[in-house]
This record gives structure tokens, C-alpha cells and sequence, in this order.
């Protein structure tokens, strides 16, 4: 009897991991396979149009890191960068949020959200009325004669701007989540032993907010490091990242092996760097 | 190759972001729909319209009056019966290859009757064999082609394309902005765009053809027929300025934003849009000469309404439909009559050289040479380096 509920049992949680399975393996896996087989790929004439041949041409690889490995690290710094101030900027926004903002938690966690309703790419443009030479900011900065270029725009300051403000959100939500989460009980019992504000936040806040550090760094870099819009509409000519590359790389010059050669890299540069980052935090801290 | 926008019709905070190419090229690229204004609609790549006649074009490339209706098209079809559908997604000749190119290459259809590629475009269909001849029967008003552009390099007599506009690549300014920096509010030469008063405050187009064939011009070489060495020699100046701050950026239509809000000085850029711009804009072809180019009408293979899609490009081929077209998008129309035509409508429309050029303007122009696959391939990896891709 017990035997054959927990047989059914576990059929039933097969049956259940079907769809995500085929939705993994059609949209997922499919779709890497046939990038990973484009990127070793080789020409076959002159121009893209007379195609490209099946074949093992492992030279892809060495010359799109070869020539362009300086547009990897350019992009994995801009989004290392946009990363930090990210996370400089949410985790006070959070914090109040979850602890202080009591009734307008909610209106908050709204406005914040709110930008999504716009489209990433008019939200990004708008940033060049902004930050036009003309406008006030650049004015009164130049005013104060901060700026070497005396502009912002097509600089990597811009880009880098452009970078935490898109992705602030990706930052500020699961770090709220965690910091929701936090056992409010865990704070007054640390008063009444007598800890200090430093030491209720060092001590609990901190260690249980990890998780929430841990996603919305992941959330941020990870698509930041791919990112080529920003860099697009606010960069200058030499704040191209490695997502520009791909992209011209793929529409203009259509050389597709160049182009998934380079995706590829980054793909597995970022797992790298995610499987370090893990490692060393501990996937527990996720939980 | 160019397109652009009535300033005028929209708040200006909003508009451009909707109408130039920057943010299209973009969305594009993100998958994020691109909504045109009109009776035009989103077209999904391979789908079938119920419309007559399916045409893909560049954004702001056609007469619309203040309710935003598309006025020689709906006389179109209120003249023939025929539905048009009108999606404004062609925003970049590459980009609108990368889209059809998988389409074409496994026989399918486009879903677009008519598409509108610049002629290193348009060459580039009809060398693959992805372009349709055209019926001259259904476009009797094909006669009234300028003999200027009758007969293209890439396709002689025409057999395949019909030009639709045509506009030149040159000198675009801030007259006040260019006052203060210069000394004069007049630009002429290419070595006035190199001044370094204007230092980062000058955006050079991103179309290869445009800006190298003006700076190739410039520095004596012929842009119809240039060596590899020329062509890197004028790389290689660019780079140099690009190196030094000189060029802040390389843009297609995005630049009229800056321009317009003064962050820049000088552009290369196209000339309706800087007529568009207004008084306090200038646009000169250089002395050196500029870029002539022309987008054209083409019917893609697989075009499942060949015969309505020439009736359409007939109809743009009446003198005074060309005019009261060219009014409004302020390019060079392609149609014999057309100035007699604009007499009608605006004498003053008719005087104005950048929609019909006098021989001596003309003279002042070329047509950038034709590349093999393997001088197009090289050229532009070393162009998509230079603008820092």
C-alpha cells in the first residue's frame, strides 16, 4: 500500500517536470546547441550569402578572444561597477523600505516597479534630454567644472549611468524580499540583550539579507555584461561592450560563427564567474 | 538611407524617440515592437495580410496630414480599390536583411510586396536572385524616370527597381553654434567639419557609404572608384580624429536629437533632415562633393501581390502625386514633371534646390562605387572597428 502511493507519488512529480523539461529542451538547450554548432562553423565564399559550412573551426574562438578580449573586459567592468553603485544605492532604499516605510511599503515597492511600464529603450533615450550638453545637469556641472570632456553623454560615464539605473530594480527587489523576511522578534531580542543599532544590523540584518545580496548581484551583473543598449544609445566610440560587438558582429557584418563564437565566450566567462562567486558565498546562503 | 520626421507635428520631447532610427534599430534588435502612427500596423515577419498590397518602408518617408493619415497613399487607394498595408519597419538596410534573409533563403515569403532598399542594398537583392522584374506594362508613368537615374550600375534600365527618393550625404550644421565656434555661420568644406574649434562636438554618420565616400572625396580620392589603400588612408584620418576627441560619434538619424538641442556643432548628415530643421540649420554639399544616394522600390520574390504592388509604384510615378510627396519628405523626387507640378502646389517648393537639384548641384555629388563581396565584407570590418564595434 505505501509502496505504491509513493510509486504514484513520484510518477506524478515526473508528469509535473515534463513541460518545464520540454520548454528547457526547445527553448533552452535546442537553441545553445545550434549556437554552439554556428560558432564552429566556416565560411564558405566571400559574402555571408554563400553560407556557412558545418565543421570544427575551433580558430573562431582564439581569434574572437584574440581581437576582442578588450571589449570583454570593458564590459565586465562597466557592469561590476553598475553592480557596486547598485548595490550601494538598494540596500538603503530596501532597508527603509522594509523596516521603516510600514504603510507605504507597498506604494513604494509600486513606484519602484513603475518604470517597467515604459519601454527599457524610450526609459534609456530619454537619459540624452537629460544629459544633454544644453541641459541642466551638464550645465551646472560644467558650472562647477567637474567634468574633463564638459559633457556626459557618449563618455563611459554615461553608460555606466544608464547601466544602474536600468537594472536598479533587479537590485532593490530581492533585496527587499530578504530584508522583509527578517524575523522583526530577532531585532527586539537583540535590544533587549542590550545590543547596540550597529550590532542588531551587523549581526542580524546583515547576515540574513546575504541571500538577497547574493540574487540581486547575479540579477544585475549578468545582464549588464551582456547588455549593448545602454553603451548603444548613451556610449561614445570607445564605450563599446562585448554586446555591441555580438551585435554587429550578427546583424551588420553577419558573420554568425564570429558572432556565436563570441556569445559562447561570454556565456561561459559569466558561469565562471558565477560558479567562483558561489563557491566562495555558498549556495545555502540562497535558501 | 535616411529618413526622417516632421519636428512640428508632435511634442518634441516624444517624437524623436518614436521616429528615428536609433530607437527602431534598436528595438529591432530587442524584439520590442515598434509601433508606427496611421493606419500603418506591426507586421509579423512571415504572416499573411488581407491588406492588397503589403509595404515595408522607412519611418517618415511619406506625406501625412495633422490627423496623421498617410494622404497619397489613402488617394491610392480610394483612386484603384486597393487596401494598403503600410508597416514603417524598414529602419535599417541591414538590419531589414538579417530580418528577410532567412525567409528569402528557404522560399518563403516576406510578406511585404514592396520593400525599400538603398541601392548597395538593392544590389545586393537582385544579385542573390531575391528580387522580382518589374512589368512595365502595369507601370506605364515609369517613363517619367529623370534620366539622371534611369539606368544605376547595379541595375541597368532599371529592370528590377523603381527609385523612390533620393537625398545626398553632406555638410549639416548649428548656424548660431558654428557662429560662435568660428567665426562664420556658413560651412562648405569638409576641412571646416576637421576645425579643431569644433572638437567632440561633431557626430559623422554611420553608413559607411555616406561618411567614407565624403572623406575619401575629400582627401582626393575618387569615392567611385578608390584603391584599398585610399580607403584605409581615409580609415586611418579617421581614426586619428577619432583617437583625439574630434568625433564624438558615429550616428544615423539619432543625431538630429543632439543637433537639435545644441550638443553638437556639425554633422555629416542627410538633407531632409536638416531642412527639416529648419531656418537655424544649414545643409551644403561639400565643394569636395558629397554622397547622391536613392532608396528604391523593389519587388522581393515570393511577393504574393506582384501586379498591385506595381499599380502602387505607378501611382508615385504621377507628377503631381511625386510633387505633393515631395513636399511634405523634402528629398529629391525622382519624377519627371514633378517640379512643374510643385509650381502648383508652393512656388517657392519648387524653387528649393535640395528637392530638385539643378545640374550644377548634381555636379557636386557622386555615387559611391560598388563593392565585390569580398572589398564589402573587408570594408565594412574595418568601418564596424572604427565606429568601435
Amino acid at each position: 500500500m505505501a509502496v505504491t502511493t509513493r510509486s504514484k507519488r513520484i510518477k506524478t512529480a515526473y508528469l509535473l517536470l515534463i513541460p518545464g523539461f520540454a520548454w528547457l529542451f526547445f527553448f533552452f538547450f535546442f537553441p545553445l546547441g545550434s549556437l554552439l554548432a554556428t560558432s564552429l562553423k566556416r565560411p564558405l565564399g566571400d559574402s555571408p550569402e554563400a553560407g556557412f559550412a558545418y565543421a570544427l573551426q575551433f580558430s573562431n574562438y582564439s581569434q574572437a578572444i584574440a581581437e576582442y578580449w578588450p571589449f570583454y573586459v570593458r564590459a565586465f567592468t562597466f557592469a561590476a561597477i553598475a553592480t557596486v553603485f547598485c548595490l550601494l544605492l538598494a540596500y538603503p532604499i530596501s532597508y527603509y523600505m522594509a523596516f521603516k516605510a510600514k504603510k507605504y511599503k507597498y506604494l513604494m515597492l509600486v513606484l519602484i516597479v513603475a518604470p517597467f511600464f515604459a519601454s527599457f529603450l524610450l526609459r534609456t533615450n530619454a537619459w540624452k534630454t537629460i544629459l544633454s550638453s544644453e541641459g541642466a545637469v551638464v550645465g551646472f556641472l560644467n558650472f562647477l567644472g567637474v567634468l574633463p570632456q564638459e559633457r556626459i553623454l557618449s563618455t563611459s560615464f554615461a553608460v555606466i549611468l544608464g547601466l544602474i539605473y536600468n537594472f536598479l530594480p533587479f537590485m532593490i527587489l530581492p533585496l527587499f524580499i530578504s530584508l522583509d523576511k527578517i524575523d522583526k522578534r530577532l531585532l527586539e531580542a537583540a535590544g533587549d540583550l542590550y545590543a547596540t543599532g550597529n550590532q542588531r544590523f551587523w549581526k542580524i540584518v546583515w547576515p540574513l539579507s546575504i541571500p538577497g545580496i547574493v540574487s540581486g548581484t547575479i540579477l544585475t551583473f549578468i545582464p549588464a555584461s551582456g547588455d549593448y543598449i545602454n553603451a548603444e544609445l548613451l556610449g561614445g566610440i570607445s564605450d563599446k561592450m562585448i554586446g555591441n560587438v555580438i551585435q554587429s558582429q550578427f546583424i551588420i557584418l553577419r558573420n554568425y560563427p564570429q558572432a556565436s563564437a563570441l556569445s559562447f565566450t561570454l556565456m561561459a566567462i559569466v558561469l565562471v564567474f558565477l560558479y567562483l562567486y558561489l563557491r566562495k558565498i555558498g549556495t545555502k546562503e540562497l535558501l | 538611407m535616411a529618413k526622417r520626421k516632421r519636428l512640428e507635428q508632435a511634442p518634441k520631447e516624444l517624437l524623436p524617440f518614436l521616429s528615428r532610427r536609433g530607437f527602431l534599430k534598436a528595438a529591432g534588435v530587442t524584439g520590442v515592437a515598434a509601433t508606427t502612427v496611421g493606419f500603418s500596423s506591426a507586421l509579423a515577419g512571415c504572416s499573411t495580410s488581407s491588406a492588397d498590397v503589403v509595404w515595408s518602408n522607412w519611418t517618415a518617408y511619406m506625406d501625412v496630414d495633422d490627423d496623421g493619415n498617410f494622404v497619397t497613399l489613402n488617394k491610392f487607394s480610394e483612386a484603384t480599390g486597393l487596401t494598403v498595408e503600410y508597416p514603417e519597419d524598414y529602419s535599417d538596410n541591414d538590419e531589414f536583411w538579417a530580418e528577410v534573409l532567412p525567409l528569402l533563403e528557404s522560399g518563403e515569403s516576406t510578406g511585404r510586396d514592396i520593400v525599400s532598399p538603398t541601392d548597395w542594398m538593392a544590389a545586393r537583392w537582385i544579385k542573390l536572385g531575391y528580387a522580382q522584374e518589374l512589368n512595365k506594362a502595369n507601370i506605364p508613368n515609369a517613363q517619367n524616370l529623370i534620366p539622371e537615374l534611369s539606368n544605376p550600375a547595379f541595375d541597368p534600365g532599371r529592370v528590377y527597381t523603381m527609385p523612390w527618393q533620393s537625398g545626398y550625404g553632406g555638410l549639416g550644421w548649428n548656424k548660431a553654434l558654428l557662429q560662435e565656434a568660428i567665426g562664420t555661420s556658413d560651412m562648405t568644406t569638409v576641412d571646416q567639419l576637421f576645425d579643431s574649434r569644433l572638437a567632440g562636438r561633431v557626430v559623422l554618420l554611420s553608413e559607411m557609404r555616406d561618411t567614407m565616400g565624403v572623406v575619401l572625396a575629400w582627401q582626393g580620392a575618387d569615392p567611385t572608384n578608390f584603391t584599398s589603400d585610399e580607403f584605409y588612408a581615409a580609415i586611418d584620418f579617421l581614426q586619428s580624429k577619432v583617437d583625439d576627441g574630434h568625433i564624438q560619434n558615429f550616428m544615423g538619424n539619432e543625431y538630429l536629437q543632439p543637433l537639435e538641442q545644441g550638443d553638437l556643432v556639425a554633422v555629416l548628415g542627410w538633407s531632409g533632415d536638416l531642412v527639416q530643421l529648419g531656418e537655424d540649420f544649414g545643409f551644403n554639399l561639400p565643394e569636395t562633393r558629397g554622397n547622391l544616394w536613392t532608396d528604391n522600390l523593389l519587388i522581393p520574390v515570393g511577393a504574393a501581390n506582384k501586379e498591385n504592388a506595381e499599380k502602387l509604384i505607378d501611382w508615385y510615378y504621377q507628377p503631381e502625386i511625386a510633387a505633393e510627396l515631395a513636399a511634405w519628405v523634402n528629398y529629391i523626387t525622382p519624377v519627371v514633371g514633378a517640379k512643374e507640378a510643385a509650381i502648383e502646389i508652393d512656388p517657392e517648393l519648387a524653387e528649393n534646390p535640395l528637392i530638385f537639384p539643378t545640374e550644377a548641384d548634381l555636379a557636386k555629388t557622386f555615387i559611391f562605387k560598388e563593392l565585390t563581396d569580398a572589398e564589402e565584407q573587408e570594408y565594412s570590418s574595418a568601418w564596424q572597428k572604427l565606429l568601435g564595434n
